[in-house]
Order: C-alpha cells, then sequence, then structure tokens
C-alpha cells in the first residue's frame, strides 16, 4: 500500500458566488513568517478588479432592497457556519501570522462574535442613525442613512481575518456590496472566508475577495467610477495618499487608515443620509389619507 | 431589386446547396474570438460599432416618450461618440421616431410583417409592411414564415419574402430568420440562401424574442453565405445579428468577423449592422474608459 496523498486546497478568489483563478493565471507563493510555503494564491489583475465591481454593482441593489431582518439573518449564518470551522481557521489564522494556535483561536471567536453584532445591527442602525425632524411647516421631515453602493476595501495587512470580519461586516450590514482586497502577504484566511460566505445563503457578489498586490490592483478600483466608498485601512501611507487623489477623481466617500473602529462610526462610514419633506398638514386637513 | 427566379428553381438551388461543416464552423468562430484588439483599433472599432447599432425598442410598453428618448440617444449617444445607424421600432411608432429622428441621417428601421411570430395571414403581414412604409420608415426588418420553411415550403417563403420586398418600396428589406428556431445550420444556409434570392437587401439573425438569438457561428455561417452570394451573383446583402450582443468584447468578435471573411467593403453600416438595445451603453462605458483611463459605470451612461 503507498501512503495516501493528502488533498491540498487550491486558494481561488470569490467573485459573484464563484471561486474563479484570476483571469490574468498568475498565482504567488503564500509563505508563514518563519518561511514555510503553504499554498500558492491566485494573483489578481485589474480585469479580475474589473468583473468583481461588476458583480457587486449587480447584486447591490436586490442586497439593499432585501428587509434588513434577513440581511441581519444572513449575516448571523455567516458566524454559525464560521463557528462550525473555527479549527480550521485557528490553524490557517496561526500559519499565517505565526501566533500561538490558542490566541489564534480567541481571534477567531472574536470575528465569530463580531459577525454576531453587525447581524444585531442590521434592523437598528437606521433608527440610531436617522429620524424624525422637527421642522417649522406642515410636513413630516425624516431623514434615513441609505447604502452608498459598492465600497472598494483594502482590508488590513497584518490582522487577515477579524481586520476582514471588521471591514466587510458593517458596510454589508447597511446594504452595500464589497470588493475586497485582502492582506497581501496573508490572504489565506479571507479566501477561505469566502466558503463561509458561500454557504450563509448571502447572495453572489455581495462580497468578493480579491488576493493581490495592493500596489498593482487598489489604483484600478480606487479610481473606478462604479465604486462609491474606499475602505484605506490596509494601504501603507504612501499608497492610502495616492489612491485618495485617484479617488478625488470620480467623488468618492474614503475612510483614511487609522480612523476609529465603533460599530457606529464603521456603520455611518458607507451609509448616506436622505431627508425627506412629506406634506402633512394639507393632505390631513383636506381629510384625505397618503 | 427583384429577383429573376422563380420560386421552384430558387427551392431547388438552396435544396442543393451543400451540408454545414458544423465542427469546423464553430472552430473557426471560437478561432476568431480570440484576437486581441487593443487601444487606437479599440477605440476605432468601438465608434464603429456604434455607428452600425440599430438602436432597438420592441416592448408592448413602448410609449412615444420611451421612443423620443431612444431617438435622441441615437442621435447623440454621449458627447462626441458617433451617433447609431437606425433606431428600430413597432411600425405604430414609425412616425414618431421619424419626426424626431428628422435631419439627423439616423435611420428608422420598422420590423413588420406579424413580428414576432409572422403567424398571421399574408395580406395583413403585407398592410403591416405597407403602413410602415407609409409612416416613412427607411428600412423593413421583415421575419420569414419559419411554419413554412420547416414544413419544406421554401417556394412560399420565397414568394412570400418577394410580396413584401415589393411592398416596401424603396425602403431596404432585412429578413429576419430567426436562427433560434431554424434547429440546424443546415437550415440556417439554406434560409440566407433563399432570402437573398429573393431579394433581400441585409439577412438578420433573430428577433430577439426566442431562447437563442444571434450567435457568432450561426453570424459566421451567414456572412459565408453572403460572401459567396455576391461572388455568384455580384449582388452584395448586408448582415444583421440581432439579439444577445451585450458588452464591446462580443460586438468586436462580430467586426472582426465581418473582416476576415467579408473583407472591407462589409465594414460599414450600409453593410453591417447590430441589432440591439443594452450593447450600446457598454460601449459607451468602454469609450469613456479610454479616454478618462479609469473604469466607467452604469451612473454615467443613460438609463433606458
Amino acid at each position: 500500500m503507498s501512503e495516501r496523498l493528502r488533498v491540498k486546497k487550491t486558494y481561488k478568489l470569490y467573485v459573484g458566488g464563484k471561486f474563479p483563478r484570476s483571469e490574468s493565471g498568475r498565482s504567488y507563493p503564500v509563505s508563514s513568517p518563519d518561511g514555510t510555503e503553504l499554498a500558492n494564491a491566485a494573483l489578481a489583475s485589474r480585469k479580475d478588479a474589473r468583473d468583481a465591481v461588476a458583480a457587486a454593482r449587480k447584486a447591490q441593489r436586490p442586497w439593499a432592497g432585501q428587509t434588513a431582518y434577513l440581511r441581519g439573518q444572513i449575516l448571523y449564518r455567516a458566524a454559525e457556519m464560521l463557528e462550525g470551522r473555527a479549527g480550521q481557521f485557528a490553524e490557517e489564522l496561526a500559519d499565517a501570522t505565526g501566533a500561538d494556535p490558542h490566541d489564534a483561536l480567541g481571534t477567531v471567536e472574536a470575528a465569530i462574535d463580531r459577525l454576531v453584532h453587525y447581524a444585531g445591527w442590521t434592523d437598528k442602525y437606521t433608527s440610531v442613525l436617522g429620524g424624525a425632524n422637527p421642522v417649522a411647516g406642515p410636513y413630516f421631515n425624516h431623514t434615513t442613512p441609505e447604502p452608498l453602493g459598492v465600497v472598494a476595501v483594502i482590508a488590513p495587512q497584518d490582522d487577515p481575518l477579524l481586520g476582514l470580519v471588521e471591514a466587510i461586516a458593517p458596510a454589508i450590514a447597511t446594504g452595500n456590496t464589497v470588493v475586497v482586497l485582502a492582506s497581501e502577504a496573508k490572504p489565506l484566511p479571507a479566501l477561505s472566508f469566502g466558503e463561509v460566505l458561500a454557504t450563509s445563503d448571502l447572495p453572489g457578489g455581495v462580497v468578493n475577495l480579491l488576493s493581490g498586490k495592493a500596489a498593482e490592483v487598489a489604483p484600478h478600483l480606487a479610481s473606478h467610477a462604479d465604486v462609491n466608498g474606499l475602505d484605506l485601512t490596509g494601504a501603507d501611507p504612501e499608497l492610502a495618499a495616492s489612491l485618495e487623489a485617484a479617488a478625488a477623481e470620480t467623488l468618492k466617500v474614503v475612510r483614511r487608515p487609522g480612523k476609529s473602529g465603533k460599530a457606529l462610526d464603521l456603520l455611518r462610514q458607507w451609509t448616506e443620509y436622505k431627508t425627506v419633506w412629506h406634506p402633512a398638514g394639507m393632505a390631513a386637513g383636506a381629510g384625505g389619507a397618503y | 431589386m427583384g429577383s429573376i427566379l422563380s420560386g421552384a428553381e430558387a427551392a431547388s438551388l438552396v435544396r442543393a446547396l451543400p451540408g454545414v461543416d458544423a465542427v469546423g464552423l464553430e472552430a473557426r468562430a471560437a478561432g476568431l474570438s480570440t484576437r486581441s484588439v487593443k487601444t487606437t483599433s479599440k477605440a476605432h472599432a468601438i465608434d464603429l460599432a456604434i455607428s452600425m447599432i440599430d438602436l432597438t425598442t420592441l416592448e408592448g410598453a413602448d410609449t412615444p416618450g420611451k421612443v423620443r428618448s431612444l431617438a435622441a440617444k441615437a442621435m447623440r449617444p454621449d458627447g462626441d461618440a458617433p451617433a447609431t445607424a437606425a433606431v428600430c421600432v413597432y411600425p405604430s411608432m414609425v412616425a414618431t421616431a421619424k419626426e424626431a429622428l428628422q435631419g439627423s441621417g439616423v435611420l428608422v428601421a420598422s420590423v413588420a410583417t406579424g413580428f414576432p411570430a409572422g403567424q398571421v395571414p399574408l395580406d395583413v403581414r403585407l398592410a403591416d409592411t405597407e403602413s410602415a412604409v407609409r409612416a416613412g420608415a427607411d428600412e423593413i426588418d421583415m421575419v420569414i414564415n419559419r411554419g413554412a420553411f420547416l414544413a419544406g415550403d421554401l417556394e412560399r417563403v420565397f414568394h412570400e419574402i418577394k410580396a413584401v420586398k415589393a411592398a416596401s418600396g424603396d425602403a431596404r428589406l432585412k429578413v429576419i430568420l430567426e436562427t433560434g428556431e431554424l434547429a440546424t445550420y443546415d437550415a440556417v444556409r439554406q434560409a440566407s440562401w433563399l432570402a437573398m434570392y429573393a431579394g433581400a437587401d441585409f439577412i438578420k439573425t433573430s428577433t430577439g424574442k426566442v431562447g437563442v438569438n444571434a450567435t457568432l457561428p450561426v453570424t459566421l455561417l451567414m456572412m459565408q453565405a453572403v460572401r459567396d452570394y455576391r461572388a455568384a451573383t455580384g449582388i452584395q446583402v448586408g448582415v444583421k445579428p440581432a439579439g444577445g450582443i451585450r458588452n464591446t468584447k462580443d460586438a468586436i468578435k462580430y467586426l472582426v468577423t465581418v473582416n476576415e471573411v467579408l473583407g472591407d467593403d462589409w465594414l460599414s453600416n450600409h453593410w453591417f449592422r447590430f441589432g440591439a438595445s443594452s450593447l450600446l451603453n457598454d460601449l459607451l462605458m468602454q469609450r469613456q474608459k479610454l479616454k478618462t483611463g479609469h473604469y466607467s459605470g452604469p451612473d454615467y451612461v443613460t438609463v433606458d
């Protein structure tokens, strides 16, 4: 009997609910901090980024149109899926970061709890951020936070799972869709997280995960006219400055590195306020319903 | 131009056509799909494709307002982009389109003959055609009688096309084969020749109303028929793939195929057209990408 060969996983991108290789056919080796080679990951090109934005745009309106309750249920489902695979993620995280396996498990659990936290926010943030405004006239005036649209995320480089979840969860909780460029040197936990999302009833295209070089792919996301928000958390200062300049050409909301990570700030980051004036007195005075 | 053939002669010529090598045809189409067209060539191809579009709206919900806004877009799609070739509407909207396009050089094409099924009596189909021409249509897109064709009654199909050609007067006649319903490549080849023998000015793949619309192999096959028809008779006929061509990449594949199979003579909107509606927005977005250097998005083109 020959010894059984282990089946190794091919780490691919997660775009539009599918797991494609890079259209460029490229890949790059990923190693742990001590130099052990872990796997090859797809090296995304600008066309992968373009395809991901197209998938995110297609998914955005239906996703924002879902009930807040359902978005919460799906985020909670993602937490359930991650819980079931906590062991695998702890191992991948320990390999990727060189962390102690016990600490890594703690980080995975924190990521699970973070998903549950944002699952709870989906049907509450509109009440907290929006409201009925007192106006001096016969109008109802109310303000509601609405999703920006498509948000491109340069994920944190040194916090490949919890940082990723913290970037994705508030954006999709509010009805945005995201294109995420995972940590360049530690992309494997992010790519596995795609499998968690794919089995959580999350519609394809709501979260798109790319692995590759930030300096190569991020400029195309930053300048893309169909991207509405840009999270620069994982970009180094020099890259962040040039990306912010590129983003300004096409009117994007930008989150600079080092900004507050408080839940409400993150939820507010990727929403814009819509204020509606609705005639009240006249309709009521005329005895009409509206 | 009428046909000099009788129905029986045309039918026997068509029946004698050789069968199509399906594997070879698809391999050739796949080969033509791999060409890479970049930078200045791409910019030229995009503008050429825009100028070849029959911007189409064929819905039960079409209103005069919708047709007018489509006409405005056809005349001036975006900035300095060229105008499209024509606007393609139902006969009842021809007058509206004609008025909106007055003096612009953009033509009005009208579907007729009981589009899309064509399953109405011949006199109704001819009256449909005449009313579209009277309302000012420059081009008539007719559907062939697929029922008669598939039943083998080629002579009847031939005579009907001739009758519609006569009813069209000066308007150019595009004959829709509805290749998605013809089932085989052999049938597409036969229908192409039959339409050309009967006097078609254009042969068109599809109505856009059935499951399978224009595909590259089918369009390639029709181009080969058009090429061989000119070699045999000296008469040049146009080709119009319609339905299912949604993005720039696909459009460029068709242009490459025109260039390789038919050559320069067909590379203008007098001889080649795209029947499309959503294609235009994708071409405009790609055009903006080439101009600005960054990707565009659907927020930067008109919603229609």
